[in-house]
């Protein structure tokens, strides 16, 4: 992490659209340098550089980094959002969805925490982030796969943590709940209320109320933060 | 590059990334025990003389390598 009054090189995976959209969008309004990572631009906010990357291959994301390097000399944070899912009954999902989503959301996430702590070790200071989700304590129908990966990257940051806390570099997650993406958008809408009614607060959430929280941990005033996981779910996932 | 220059260039790196006195980088010297480095700083230092030499240093390679000589012999093996 940089000092407060000083520009962040932020790199955003998955910022081509919903939470790492919004996340890029409010780093770029903290003043930071924001990069998206993703493989096609989409929707990734203007003002946000873009490196095209593949989370499944390993050297598509060291290039990725590599390039941000030449751009900027460093990297201050790593919002690691990219995620997938492939819903099915357990007893109807193949291999394939299984460890598909579990190569891009835990073993892509890996690949980009690994590039990044090449970095930041070398920095002394860096800040991580990784998006898990609500899904990863709770656990949803459909979504072995997906839970499975979502609560691995709660494990993995910790052991990261622990590994380059001696280096000032902070490791955390987020576990956002229902939040207003194109993600959730595939529920349905009757899903979506069912869901929704479960929630404490009563609503869905909006990616900004994620992204926030994301500017928060890499700022200064988060420094002695690490191996946090902090739920934004509207208390869905209480309890856990 | 002579066997002096070599050792000069890779106890500016271990100076550097172990932040230890020059005196200290001697061949005998063990990084846990005399250098106060544990696996991080070895890494990271393997990771700084990759860079100053322009090698590639395998993962199983850096595997035993407890002192200066050791690491110093695996670099300018690779010159």
């Amino acid at each position: 992490m940089a000092e407060s009054d000083t520009q962040q090189i932020v790199v955003v995976t998955g910022a081509s659209r919903g939470i790492g959209a919004a996340c890029a969008s409010a780093f770029l309004a903290n003043g930071d340098v924001v990069v998206g990572l993703s493989r096609s631009r989409g929707t990734t906010p203007t003002g946000a550089e873009f490196v095209t990357c593949d989370l499944t291959d390993p050297a598509s994301v060291e290039d990725a980094f590599d390039e941000v390097t030449n751009r900027h000399g460093r990297i201050d944070v790593l919002v690691a959002n990219a995620g997938i899912t492939r819903d099915q009954l357990a007893i109807r999902m193949s291999d394939e969805d299984f460890s598909t989503v579990i190569d891009t959301n835990l073993l892509g996430t890996f690949r980009c925490a690994r590039s990044a702590l090449k970095r930041m070790i070398r920095q002394r200071s860096g800040s991580i982030i990784m998006v898990s989700s609500v899904g990863a304590f709770m656990g949803l129908p459909g979504q072995a796969n997906y839970s499975a990966s979502k609560a691995g990257l709660v494990g993995m940051a910790r052991a990261l943590a622990r590994e380059v806390g001696s280096r000032s570099i902070t490791v955390n997650v987020l576990a956002p709940g229902l939040i207003a993406t194109e993600m959730t958008e595939v529920l349905g809408q009757e899903r979506l209320e069912a869901m929704t009614t479960q929630v404490p607060l009563g609503r869905i959430g909006q990616a900004e109320e994620v992204a926030s929280a994301a500017v928060f941990l890499s700022s200064a005033g988060a420094r002695y933060i690490t191996g946090a996981v902090l739920s934004i779910d509207g208390g869905l996932g209480m309890g856990r | 590059m002579s066997d002096d220059a070599t050792f000069e260039k890779f106890r500016a790196c271990a100076v550097e990334v172990l932040q230890v006195s020059p005196d200290a980088v001697v061949l005998e010297a063990s990084f846990s025990k005399d250098l106060d480095a544990d696996s991080l700083d070895l890494v990271e230092l393997v990771m700084a003389l990759e860079e100053a030499f322009d090698v590639t240093v395998e993962e199983n390679e850096i595997e035993g390598v407890e002192t200066v000589g050791q690491a110093y012999e695996l670099i300018s093996a690779k010159l």
